[in-house]
C-alpha cells in the first residue's frame, strides 16, 4: 500500500483508546511487553468512569464498590490493605492516579484528544484519525494495532416512555443523578432493578418524601456481607472448594432465606431464574427500607398520562421526579460495526469479549460484567493482548497455531449462558470461568525458555 | 503465573502497622526507589545503619521495611508488595537472607523495576536446604539445632565489626516454611545475586544455584560474612549493586 505523505507512520507502536482503568492497565502491560504506545483520552485526566470530574462519569456522591477490595484491585498493584472492604469512588480514582504515576504511564497518554476513526489498511495495520476534543484539525497516524478501552458505562440507555411531554415532573437518567440533595423532599420513582437503581432507591428512601421502585422482573438480592465477611469472598470460598452448582444454588437460597429473606412479601416479583444464572443485585439496604415501607415496589411503567405515571397494573403514581436507572449502551463510534462483528443491536461479538474475530490486531479491553471487580479481569485481558501481539510479531507460525486452537474454544466455557436476554447481561462472565480461559490462553503463548 | 488467587480473595492477609524507614533524595527523583527487605528477626534498622544513606547519597530514594512479627511467608510477601505499591514509582526490591526468599516470592506478584538477592536463603530445593543446614551446623552447631535457630557473630560478621551491639538487637524467629517453586518474576526484571564465598550461612554452591535460576552469575565479595550490610566492608557490595542498577536502568533507556 502506498503511503500518503500526511500519514505519520508509528511503525510497531500500538494505539490505545481511553485512559480509564482498562486503558491504563493496557498501556502498562503493552509497555512491559516492549511496545511503544500512544494512548488517546478525550478528557484531560485519567480515571475514566471513576473520575467524577468527567462529564460522562456515572458516579454519584455515595458510589462505593459493590465487589470487595481483594476482588477488585489490579493483581500486581494492590489497594492499600488499610482501606475498607468496599472503598468509595474517590479512593478508586486516587488508586488509578497512583497506578498511572507509579508505572510512568502519563508520558504515553495524549489528553484532550479523541479518536474519530480507526480503519484497517491491510497487513494488520491501522490508520487512526484523532483530533482535539471539541474540534480542531484532525491528524492521521498509522499503528501496528489498536486496543479499544473506551468503557461501556457512559452512553445512557434511555427508555422511550409514551406521553413524556405531558408529564409535569422531571425525568432524568441515573447518569444525571449526582447528589442526594436532588432527592430531598421529592416524590421519587426509580425505574430499574440493577445495582444503580437499587442504590438510588435506597438513597431516596433516606431523603425523599415518597419512593416508588419500578422493576420489571425478579432478581436475587444478595447482601454485601454474609457471616461477617464480604459476600463475594464467602462465595469464592465455595468455588475454591469446587462445590457443584446445584449445591451452591441450594446454599445460596438458604443463605438468602436467612439474611435478606423473602422479598415477595413486600410485593417484589419472585426471581424468574435460578441463582447464579445471572449476577445478583448486591444491596444490603433495599430489603431494610422495603420492610420499613420507605420503598414501595411497583411494576413496570407503561406511560405518562395526565401528569402522572401509569404502571403495568393500571395504577397511577404521582411522582415529581423519575430516575431511569436503565443502564448504558456500549458505543464504538470510531469503528465500523463489522470490524467488531456488531449486530443491529450494537452488540459486538468478540472472542473472550476481547479479540476481534476477523482482525487479529484489534482488541477491546474491559468490556465485561463480571461477578467480581472488572479491574483484575481487564489486567489479564491486557496481558493476553500484549502477549498475543508480541507472539504475532516474533513467531507468526506459532501465533497462527494459537489462533487455530482458540477458535475451537467452546463459547460456554467462558461466557455465561443467556437466561435473561437483555442488554444488561450481554457481557456477563463468571470471573473464575473467565480467568481459567484466559490462563489457558496465556500458557499457550508463554515464551519458550 | 497464577490467575486464580483464592487465598487472596477468600482470606486476605490481615493488615498491620508497618515500620518503613527511609532516606530520601533532595529534588526530583531521577532514579527509581529502592526497597530493602531484611529477613524476619532483623529490622529495617540493619539497612538504616549504612546502606540507606549511602544509596540516597548516590541519588536513589531508599526505603527499608521491618518484617511483621509472627508472620508466615505469605504475610511477609503481602507486606513487601503493599509497601512497594505505595511508593511513588516502580521500585527495585532488594532482599537479604530470608528477606531474599520473601523478595523472590514478591517478584511473582509485583512488577519490580529490578531486584537484588543478597546472601539469599532461598532454600528452593532439597539439596539447597541440606547444604544450608550443613554449613550452619558446621559454623554454629548449638545455635542451628534449636527450634528457633540462632546465628552467631562468626556467621554474621567478620572480625573487627561491633558484633555484640548488633546481635543484641536481632531476634531469631522460626524458619519460614516455603512451599512450591520460586515463581517466574512478572514483567521479567533484571535480577542480581550478591554474596560472599566466606558466608557461613549461605554456601557458595547455593549462591550459584540461585543465580543460575535467574540466568546470571553471583557477584562475590570474598572475606565478608553473612550480614553484608553491617559487616566492616559494607560499602563495597552496595556500591557494586548501585553500579549494576545504574547500568541496567540506562540499558533500558
Amino acid at each position: 500500500m502506498q503511503d500518503t505523505p500526511d500519514i505519520a507512520d508509528r511503525r510497531d507502536a500500538v494505539c490505545v483508546i481511553g485512559a480509564g482503568a482498562s486503558g491504563l492497565t493496557t498501556v502498562k502491560n503493552l509497555r512491559e511487553h516492549g511496545f511503544a504506545v500512544d494512548c488517546y483520552e478525550r478528557e484531560t485526566s485519567v480515571g475514566g468512569a471513576w473520575n467524577w470530574r468527567h462529564d460522562r462519569s456515572p458516579v454519584y456522591a455515595n458510589t462505593h464498590l459493590i465487589s470487595s477490595r481483594p476482588l477488585t484491585e489490579f493483581p500486581d498493584f494492590p489497594m492499600p490493605d488499610s482501606w475498607p472492604d468496599f472503598p468509595h469512588h474517590s479512593q478508586v480514582l486516587s488508586y488509578l492516579e497512583r497506578y498511572a504515576k507509579h508505572f510512568g504511564l502519563g508520558e504515553h497518554i495524549w489528553f484532550g484528544t479523541e479518536v474519530v476513526s480507526a480503519e484497517p489498511v491491510g497487513d494488520g495495520r491501522w490508520d487512526v484519525t484523532t483530533r482535539s476534543t471539541g474540534g480542531g484539525s484532525s491528524r492521521v497516524q498509522r499503528y501496528a494495532a489498536v486496543v479499544v478501552a473506551n468503557g461501556h458505562n457512559w452512553a445512557p440507555a434511555k427508555p422511550e416512555i409514551d406521553g413524556a411531554e405531558d408529564f409535569r415532573g422531571q425525568v432524568i437518567h441515573s447518569a444525571q443523578y449526582k447528589d442526594p440533595a436532588q432527592l430531598r423532599n421529592r416524590k421519587v420513582l426509580v425505574i430499574g432493578a440493577g445495582n444503580t437503581g437499587c442504590d438510588i432507591a435506597v438513597e431516596a428512601a433516606q431523603q425523599a418524601t415518597t419512593v416508588w421502585h419500578s422493576t420489571r422482573r425478579g432478581y436475587w438480592y444478595a447482601p454485601k456481607y454474609v457471616l461477617g465477611r464480604p459476600a463475594d469472598q464467602v462465595n469464592d470460598r465455595l468455588l475454591k472448594w469446587r462445590l457443584p452448582l446445584r449445591l451452591r444454588q441450594w446454599l445460596y437460597r438458604r443463605t438468602l432465606a436467612l439474611t435478606t429473606g423473602d422479598l415477595t412479601r413486600y410485593g417484589l416479583p419472585a426471581p424468574d431464574h435460578r441463582p447464579y444464572e445471572s449476577h445478583p443485585i448486591v444491596n444490603s439496604q433495599l430489603a431494610y427500607y422495603l420492610g420499613h415501607g420507605r420503598i414501595k415496589p411497583v411494576p413496570d411503567v407503561t406511560r405518562f398520562v395526565g401528569g402522572q405515571v401509569e404502571l403495568a397494573d393500571g395504577r397511577r403514581v404521582d411522582a415529581d421526579l423519575v430516575i431511569t436507572a436503565t443502564g448504558y449502551t456500549p458505543r464504538f463510534d470510531f469503528l465500523a460495526p463489522e470490524l467488531i462483528d456488531a449486530g443491529d443491536d450494537g452488540r459486538p461479538d468478540l472472542h473472550l469479549h476481547a479479540f476481534a474475530r476477523k482482525h487479529p490486531t484489534l482488541a477491546v479491553v474491559g468490556l465485561l460484567q463480571p461477578d467480581s471487580g472488572v479491574l483484575p479481569l481487564a489486567h489479564w485481558q491486557a496481558v493476553a493482548v500484549a502477549r498475543w501481539l508480541r507472539l504475532r510479531r516474533q513467531d507468526p507460525a506459532r501465533a497462527a497455531a494459537v489462533q487455530q486452537k482458540e477458535s475451537a474454544r467452546p463459547l460456554q466455557s467462558w461466557s455465561r449462558r443467556q437466561v435473561v436476554p437483555s442488554r444488561r447481561h450481554w457481557f456477563e462472565v463468571d470471573h473464575i470461568a473467565y480467568l481459567k480461559a484466559v490462563e489457558e490462553l496465556l500458557h499457550e503463548m508463554e515464551p519458550r525458555a | 503465573m497464577t490467575l486464580l488467587r483464592f487465598d487472596d480473595w477468600t482470606s486476605p492477609v490481615p493488615p498491620v502497622e508497618r515500620e518503613v524507614l527511609s532516606r530520601l533524595v533532595e529534588g526530583e527523583d531521577l532514579q527509581p526507589p529502592l526497597l530493602f527487605v531484611p529477613g524476619p528477626g532483623m529490622g529495617a534498622w540493619v539497612f538504616a545503619e549504612h546502606w540507606l544513606t549511602h544509596a540516597a547519597g548516590r541519588g536513589f530514594p531508599a526505603y527499608a521495611l521491618t518484617p511483621r512479627e509472627n508472620g508466615d511467608l505469605r504475610a511477609h510477601v503481602h507486606d513487601v508488595v503493599q509497601v512497594a505499591a505505595a511508593l511513588p514509582r516502580q521500585a527495585v526490591l532488594i532482599g537479604h537472607g530470608t528477606g531474599a526468599l520473601v523478595v523472590s516470592r514478591a517478584l511473582g506478584r509485583y512488577p519490580a523495576r529490578a531486584a537484588v538477592l543478597a546472601a539469599p536463603v532461598l532454600a528452593a530445593s532439597v539439596t539447597d536446604r541440606w547444604a544450608t543446614l550443613g554449613a550452619a551446623v558446621k559454623a554454629n552447631p548449638l545455635g542451628t539445632l534449636r527450634r528457633r535457630p540462632r546465628l552467631n557473630h562468626k556467621q554474621l560478621f567478620s572480625a573487627g565489626t561491633d558484633a555484640d551491639a548488633y546481635l543484641s538487637r536481632m531476634t531469631f524467629p522460626r524458619r519460614l516454611a516455603a512451599r512450591g517453586p520460586v515463581p517466574r518474576p512478572v514483567a521479567s526484571p533484571p535480577v542480581l545475586v550478591v554474596g560472599s564465598p566466606d558466608d557461613r550461612v549461605v554456601p557458595r554452591k547455593s549462591l550459584d544455584r540461585v543465580a543460575t535460576h535467574y540466568a546470571g552469575a553471583p557477584l562475590l565479595f570474598p572475606g565478608m560474612a553473612h550480614a553484608l550490610m553491617l559487616d566492616t566492608g559494607w560499602a563495597e557490595p552496595i556500591d557494586a549493586v548501585l553500579d549494576w542498577l545504574t547500568k541496567q536502568l540506562s540499558a533500558v533507556g
